[in-house]
C-alpha cells in the first residue's frame, strides 16, 4: 500500500491562541515496501507527521494518500477505520497501553475491533507472539507480571496481529538496553524482509536510518529538509553538522580523521569495517610511497 | 581523602510478585562529588536501586546512609531534600500545567519565598534550555522537552546528589548531550554527586566510576578504563561498547598497532596522527 503526502501542513490548535504550526509543506512518497527512516530533532514534525500516517491527524493544509483513501483539510473523513487496520503504530513506549488480563486477551483486543472472529485472532496472536520472539506459555498470563522488554514485545505483537500492511515505529527501543535495542530492530527488520512490510521508521538514530532503512527523510523544524537512500544522505557530511543535524558516528569519526591527518579518503564509510580497512589501505600506502 | 555520601551496605530486595531478588546482598560507597555510572541491562536491577536510594522501596534487609542519615521511613523527607531524582519517563512526573508550574511545584511544596521561587524556575530552565517554553502545557512538548523541564525540576530544588534513572534515554543526541553537560557544569559549580543510571555507554565512559549491574549483583566496579577493558564480556551481559572502542578493535584487525583501548574519538585520532608522523 503506497502512502503519499502532498504539500501537508499541520497546525495544533488552528483559531486560537495557542496556535502553533508544527509541520509545513512537507510532501513525502513512501511506496509499498520500503524501509523509510524519518529523522530529526526533538521537535522537528516527525512524531506530527508519524500521526499523519493513519490519519489520526488530519492536516490543516495538503493531502495524504493512504491506499485509496485520499485524506485532505478541512473535508469530513469515512471508513478511518480500514486505514487504522492496515497501517499499525507502534508508539513510544507502546508496553503502556498494556490493559488486558491476560497476553492473549491483549494482543486479540485490536483484530476482534476490527471484525475479526475469535478463532482467527487467537490462531493470529500465536503467530505474531512467535514473530516477536515470545513463548507461546506466556499467552495465559497476565501482561504486567512480565518483563519490561517482554511487555515491550506483547504490545507490538498486538499491533502485528491486526496484519497491517505498513507498520510504523516511533522510536521503538527506547529505553531497552543495548542487546534488547538490537534484538528488536533486528526483528522488524526481518519482518520487513519476509513479509514485504513496509516499514516507517521514526526516530532521531542516525546509526539505525544509516544501518536498516532504503530511505531517510530528514526533518527539521517542521520541513523536510533532506531525502535520499542512507548512501546519498551521508555523501555531504559537512552540509549536514553545518545544518545542525547529526551524522552516524562512523562518518563523524571519519570526519574528524581526515581533518586532523589532513587527508581525504576516497568516498564516506558508514560501517566501522568498511571504514577501518580504507583507513588501514591508506596507511600503508603512506608507508610505501 | 574520598568522602562517602551514600553507602550501601549488605542490601537485599525482592519484589512481591517475584521469586528472584531484585537487589541480592549488594555492598558499595558513592563518593561525594563523584559521577557514578551504575550500568546494567534491562532488569539488572539498577532501577530498583534508584528506588531505593530515593525511599521509594525499602530494603529487606541491609542499611542505606545517605549523608551519613540511616534511611528509614522516618528520614525519608529529610533525605529527599539531599536526593533529586530524574525518571525516565517523563509524563510520569510531570505534575504542573504550565512548564512554570511543574518546576514551581517541588519549590512550593518546600516553602521557597516566592521571590526567589520565581529566580530559581527562570534559572533553571534556562539552564535546561527550555526558557522559552514558560506558558506552555506540557503535552504540547515532545518527550525530550518534557524531561528537561524535569531535569530544571530538580535542579531548582539544588540537591546535594542527583540520580538520573536512564534520564536522557529519550533525548536526542543533541538533547542528551545538552542535558548531561549541564548537569556536569552543576556538578562542578557545586559539587554535586551525580549518579546516572544508564545504557548509555558512551556517557558511562565519561563518568568517574562505573558499577556493572548483573542479576542484582555487582558485578563489576571501576573506573571506565578498567570496566571497558571487559569487552565482549560487556556484550555477553546485554550492555555495549563505546564506538571508540569498537573503531580500536577494527583497526588492530587490519593491523594497525594501537597502544591501548580509546575511550574517546578526540584520543584515538590524535594516536592515529601520532603514529602515522613517526611513520
Amino acid at each position: 500500500m503506497d502512502i503519499s503526502l502532498k504539500h501537508v501542513e499541520y497546525r495544533y490548535q488552528k483559531n486560537t491562541p495557542f496556535e502553533r504550526l508544527a509541520i509545513e509543506d512537507v510532501s513525502i512518497d513512501i511506496p509499498t515496501g520500503v524501509y523509510m527512516a524519518i529523522i530529526g530533532h526533538t521537535g522537528s514534525g516527525k512524531s506530527t507527521v508519524l500521526q499523519h500516517l493513519n490519519a489520526l491527524l488530519q492536516p490543516t493544509k495538503g493531502s495524504v494518500e493512504i491506499g485509496e483513501h485520499e485524506i485532505v483539510a478541512s473535508q469530513k473523513n469515512k471508513n478511518l477505520k480500514k486505514i487504522r487496520q492496515k497501517v499499525g503504530i507502534v508508539f513510544q513506549f507502546p508496553e503502556h497501553q498494556l490493559f488486558e488480563e491476560t497476553v492473549e486477551k491483549d494482543i486479540i483486543f485490536g483484530p476482534l475491533n476490527f471484525g475479526v472472529s475469535e478463532t482467527e485472532a487467537k490462531e493470529r496472536a500465536r503467530i505474531a507472539l512467535k514473530q516477536v520472539g515470545l513463548a507461546e506459555e506466556i499467552l495465559e498470563k497476565s501482561p504486567f507480571d512480565l518483563s519490561g522488554g517482554q511487555m515491550r514485545r506483547v504490545a507490538i505483537a498486538g499491533v502485528l496481529a491486526m496484519e497491517p500492511d505498513v507498520i510504523v515505529l516511533d522510536e521503538p527501543t527506547a529505553g531497552l538496553d543495548p542487546r534488547g535495542r538490537k534484538e528488536v530492530m533486528d526483528m522488524f527488520y526481518s519482518l520487513h524482509k519476509e513479509r514485504k512490510l513496509s516499514t516507517i521508521l521514526v526516530t532521531h538514530s542516525m546509526e539505525d536510518a544509516a544501518r536498516y532503512a532504503d530511505q531517510i527523510v530528514i526533518m527539521q523544524q517542521g520541513k523536510v529538509v533532506k531525502k535520499g537512500t542512507p548512501e546519498e544522505i551521508f555523501s555531504s557530511p559537512t552540509e549536514l553538522v553545518e545544518m545542525g543535524l547529526d551524522v552516524p558516528e562512523v562518518v563523524r569519526f571519519q570526519l574528524k580523521l581526515e581533518e586532523k591527518l589532513d587527508m581525504k579518503l576516497e568516498k564516506i564509510f558508514l560501517t566501522i569495517d568498511e571504514l577501518s580497512s580504507a583507513v588501514a589501505k591508506r596507511i600503508s600506502r603512506g608507508v610505501r610511497s | 581523602m574520598k568522602n562517602s555520601i551514600v553507602s550501601l551496605k549488605d542490601v537485599s530486595f525482592q519484589y512481591d510478585t517475584q521469586e528472584r531478588y531484585a537487589l541480592n546482598h549488594v555492598s558499595f560507597d558513592i563518593y561525594e562529588g563523584e559521577w557514578l555510572a551504575i550500568v546494567g541491562h534491562n532488569g539488572s536491577g539498577k532501577s530498583t536501586m534508584a528506588k531505593l536510594l530515593n525511599g521509594l522501596q525499602f530494603p529487606q534487609s541491609g542499611q542505606i546512609h545517605v549523608c551519613g542519615i540511616e534511611l528509614n521511613e522516618e528520614s525519608i523527607w529529610d533525605i529527599r531534600k539531599k536526593l533529586g531524582m530524574v525518571f525516565q519517563n517523563p509524563d510520569n512526573q510531570f505534575v504542573g500545567t504550565t512548564v512554570q508550574d511543574d518546576v514551581a511545584f517541588g519549590l512550593e511544596n518546600n516553602g521557597i519565598p516566592r521571590d526567589e521561587m520565581i529566580q530559581r524556575v527562570g534559572d533553571s530552565l534556562k539552564k535546561v534550555k527550555m526558557e522559552k517554553f514558560l506558558y506552555q502545557e506540557p503535552h504540547h512538548l515532545s518527550g525530550g522537552q518534557k524531561q528537561r523541564v524535569a531535569i530544571a525540576g530538580v535542579l531548582a530544588l539544588r540537591p546535594s546528589i542527583i540520580i538520573l534513572d536512564e534520564a536522557t534515554s529519550m533525548l536526542d543526541p543533541r538533547g542528551r548531550e545538552e542535558v548531561l553537560e549541564t548537569v556536569r557544569l552543576l556538578k562542578e559549580e557545586k559539587s554535586l554527586t551525580v549518579i546516572s543510571i544508564t545504557h548509555d555507554l558512551e556517557e558511562a565512559a565519561k563518568a568517574d566510576r562505573i558499577i556493572v549491574m548483573n542479576k542484582g549483583e555487582v558485578f563489576r566496579e571501576g573506573t571506565p578504563e578498567e570496566i571497558f577493558s571487559m569487552d565482549e564480556q560487556l556484550v555477553q551481559l546485554g550492555l555495549d561498547i563505546p564506538f571508540s572502542v569498537k573503531m580500536t578493535k577494527a583497526f588492530r584487525v587490519q593491523g594497525i598497532e594501537l597502544a591501548k583501548q580509546y575511550l574517546s574519538e578526540e584520543e584515538l585520532v590524535k594516536e592515529l596522527w601520532t603514529s602515522r608522523s613517526n611513520m
